[in-house]
């Protein structure tokens, strides 16, 4: 603990996430949402879409959503028909599409071997995640692993085969992680599209396809660089947890996974995006999958010195939500920003002390840091230094997925040579200052251990608050980023329904176990 | 007046450029590298830096003397008329001028999720020591964030009785821009909204000029702050009689 912190507060904090967490995960634990239950139809198999692109999980739960049967959990009623029919998941789902069988004609009469009828479609997808989990696991200890911080580089073409060629590209450049971006909107479909994209709007669609040849190129490029190339991507939105399956049968490492993001910045509905959360992250938790969780995001719209605090306080919550989902800190990329404004007199050493104090605070955490982006202007050579400065922070401060910041923030999606200066402006940092973090202590009560200090005294007491409101009414309040979200209100929200006292999901057994 | 880049002697030419090309790093790609150089009407291009992107693609950063010259005099450029006056006068005006609180309704519009542009201008906080409208007396200011489909825009606008629209759009990729605010406007023509409002879009890669093909009042990018926009909208509105 370099920065000297009260760990009496910081366990103090946690105790309020907790709590508000644990109150959170009730009203979680009792319902269910038409996502969570798309992710059950692909989990169990179905994919695909029919003649009007309509894909399949959808298919499968308008209708048993048309029945009004979404309580009893999609899996109960597929198992059903499997075992009076005796089709697997994926016919269930054509015929359904067809017009040729009714859930409501048959009605469950047997749940026992209703639930039998479906296992070995779930132990089938259990067993593929566990094996990506495996190939992972075996190119890491095969190649070995990075000490300093991940270099994360984005693609952003619109088209996936134009992402391979700048994503391979990265690589030999030196990045360890490839993000692809999404196509603008995905957020707001409430369907996951099916294919390859290749004409999307700064970026492509979360696809199956798109995971599947990503991940392909990334392993070529891996073997021949000789490591291993982590793949990114983002669940988030109203298909949360489909994405997160998806990603995990496709062996995504990385996923953007917040549990708040959606609310304030999408207008999605609170209890769908809180609901959805949860299966999303108890799935990345079972393959493995580092989250990445989205406070930087808050310094877009509030001030970096005034509200940090937030920041910390929403670490806090996403961590709580995490262990709840049986996430363990591993694999928590929790986020933050250097945002701080070029102006501010002493900007440097709070940056320090934010990225420092998350280091303390969550020592065990691959902490995601995010470049400045608010006060990138286009002057591409103020942007450089702007960019050194936060490669210095993240290296003293260890952070470990490091975002890279472009010089042409602000001006267009990045070129292939912005990319390659990004990498080499990084890898410069991280070889001459590598071990200068060892070296330094803090001044004891000084600006750094002093602005710490405030940040986390403010998040406690934040956390205090909203233990007492509990988060809903917090939401309502506009207490993160300035935004108020109406618990009623937002998108998604006639997708979420309370579970019934039968409703079967076996994943939750499968993968929390 | 002609003119051409200044270095370090007038009219001496000089630019600096940075680009890739699609091939190997090698005496034949630094040469590919100065001819188009000399294409682009440069004159003896150095070229200073080269360096493997990948494989097949090099990035060159070249200088050299650029031997076109402008005439300076000759050009016009549409500038956003009236004066700029800051937060108090603003209020100020409004109170002498319109004699109730003028509403700005504000969005980023179409699928366009980034709120930065917005923000800037309406938040409370506004931008680099520019408060934003939020904070103006006179002004009731409602931000409806991002991803706003121009047909809900235009609904709120309606409720909130909006005397100003403003459209921040930031993703301007394949002109997606472009197709949002011309629908806006086609929009607005067709509730027989448009003569009603004074229509603002704004972002980085906006112009006035750009704004006013498209049909809005005024464009504002990058380099603008809340009170080059309100300045206009509240003189925009006595002058068009929508007081």
């Amino acid at each position: 603990m370099k920065l000297n912190l009260n760990t009496q507060k910081i366990h103090q904090a946690r105790e309020y996430a907790r709590n508000i967490a644990l109150d959170t995960q009730n009203f979680i634990n009792a319902h269910t949402t038409e996502a969570v239950e798309r992710t059950v139809c692909r989990l169990l198999g179905i994919d695909g879409k029919n003649e009007i692109d309509i894909p399949m999980p959808n298919i499968v739960v308008n209708h048993i959503k048309s029945l009004g049967l979404l309580s009893d959990g999609a899996a109960l009623l597929i198992g059903n028909a499997a075992h009076m029919l005796g089709i697997p998941p994926q016919e269930i789902a054509e015929r359904i599409d067809a017009g040729t069988l009714d859930f409501s004609k048959i009605s469950v009469t047997d749940v026992e071997k209703a639930k039998t009828a479906v296992q070995s479609a779930a132990l089938s997808s259990i067993g593929k995640i566990k094996e990506n989990r495996k190939l992972r696991e075996g190119f890491i200890t095969q190649y070995g692993d990075k000490e300093s911080p991940y270099i994360y580089a984005i693609v952003a073409t619109g088209n996936i085969y134009e992402d391979v060629v700048q994503a391979v590209a990265a690589v030999r450049q030196g990045a360890d992680i490839i993000a692809v971006i999404r196509t603008t909107g995905q957020s707001l479909l409430d369907y996951v599209p099916y294919g390859a994209t290749t004409e999307g709007f700064g970026g492509t669609y979360a696809t199956q396809e798109n995971f599947r040849i990503m991940r392909h190129a990334l392993d070529e490029a891996g073997a021949q660089a000789g490591r291993y190339i982590r793949l990114c991507n983002y669940a988030s939105g109203l298909c949360m947890p489909e994405i997160s399956a998806m990603g995990a049968l496709e062996r995504l490492d990385v996923m953007l996974n917040d549990a708040l993001y959606g609310i304030l910045f999408r207008d999605i509905n609170m209890k769908r995006t809180l609901v959805d959360q949860y299966f999303s992250r108890v799935i990345n938790g079972f393959a493995g999958i580092i989250i990445n969780t989205g406070e930087d995001n808050y310094l877009t719209t509030a001030d970096a010195v005034e509200e940090a605090h937030t920041v910390l306080t929403s670490q806090f919550l996403n961590e709580q939500f995490a262990l709840l989902a049986h996430l363990p800190p591993a694999q928590m990329g929790l986020g933050h920003a250097f945002e701080i404004s070029p102006a501010v007199t002493n900007g440097f050493l709070y940056e320090l002390a934010q990225a420092q104090m998350a280091r303390d605070i969550f020592p065990d955490a691959p902490l995601k840091y995010m470049p400045p982006t608010k006060f990138m202007t286009g002057d591409i050579f103020m942007g450089t230094v702007q960019n050194a400065l936060f490669n210095a922070v993240s290296i003293i401060t260890n952070q470990k997925i490091h975002l890279l910041g472009m010089l042409t923030e602000a001006v267009h999606t990045p070129f292939m040579a912005d990319r390659a200066l990004a990498i080499e402006n990084a890898q410069y940092v991280f070889r001459t200052m590598q071990d200068l973090g060892g070296e330094i202590e803090f001044k004891e009560d000084g600006i750094i251990q002093a602005r710490a200090r405030e940040v986390l005294d403010k998040a406690c007491d934040l956390l205090v608050r909203i233990e007492k409101n509990k988060l809903f009414a917090t939401l309502e309040q506009g207490i993160f980023a300035g935004i108020k979200r109406g618990r009623d209100a937002g998108k998604g929200l006639d997708g979420v329904v309370q579970k019934s006292d039968g409703y079967f999901n076996p994943f939750f057994e499968m993968m929390l176990s | 007046m002609n003119i051409s880049p200044y270095g370090d002697t007038l009219n001496d030419g000089k630019v600096q450029l940075s680009f890739t090309l699609p091939v190997t790093n090698d005496d034949k790609g630094a040469e590919a590298a100065k001819l188009l150089a000399q294409k682009m009407g440069i004159n003896a291009p150095n070229v200073a830096h080269r360096k493997t992107l990948d494989g097949g693609f090099t990035f060159y950063v070249v200088y050299g003397s650029v031997s076109h010259t402008i005439n300076y005099d000759a050009i016009q450029v549409q500038a956003v008329e009236g004066d700029v006056m800051d937060m108090q006068g603003i209020s100020a005006y409004i109170r002498e001028n319109i004699r109730r609180p003028v509403v700005f309704v504000g969005a980023s519009t179409g699928t366009d999720a980034h709120t930065v542009g917005i923000d800037a201008i309406m938040n409370m906080k506004g931008f680099a020591g520019h408060y934003g409208l939020e904070r103006y007396e006179m002004v009731e200011a409602h931000n409806l964030g991002s991803q706003v489909p121009n047909e809900e825009f235009i609904k709120r606008a309606r409720e909130l009785n909006a005397d100003v629209l403003l459209v921040s759009q930031t993703v301007t990729q394949k002109d997606i821009h472009i197709a949002n605010l011309t629908e806006l406007v086609e929009l607005l023509e067709a509730e027989g909204l448009r003569e009603r409002v004074i229509l603002i879009c704004g972002g980085a890669r906006i112009t006035h000029e750009l704004a006013k093909e498209l049909g809005y009042d005024a464009g504002f990018g990058v380099g603008k702050y809340s009170e080059d926009v309100a300045s206009f909208a509240v003189q925009e509105i006595t002058r068009r009689h929508l007081v």
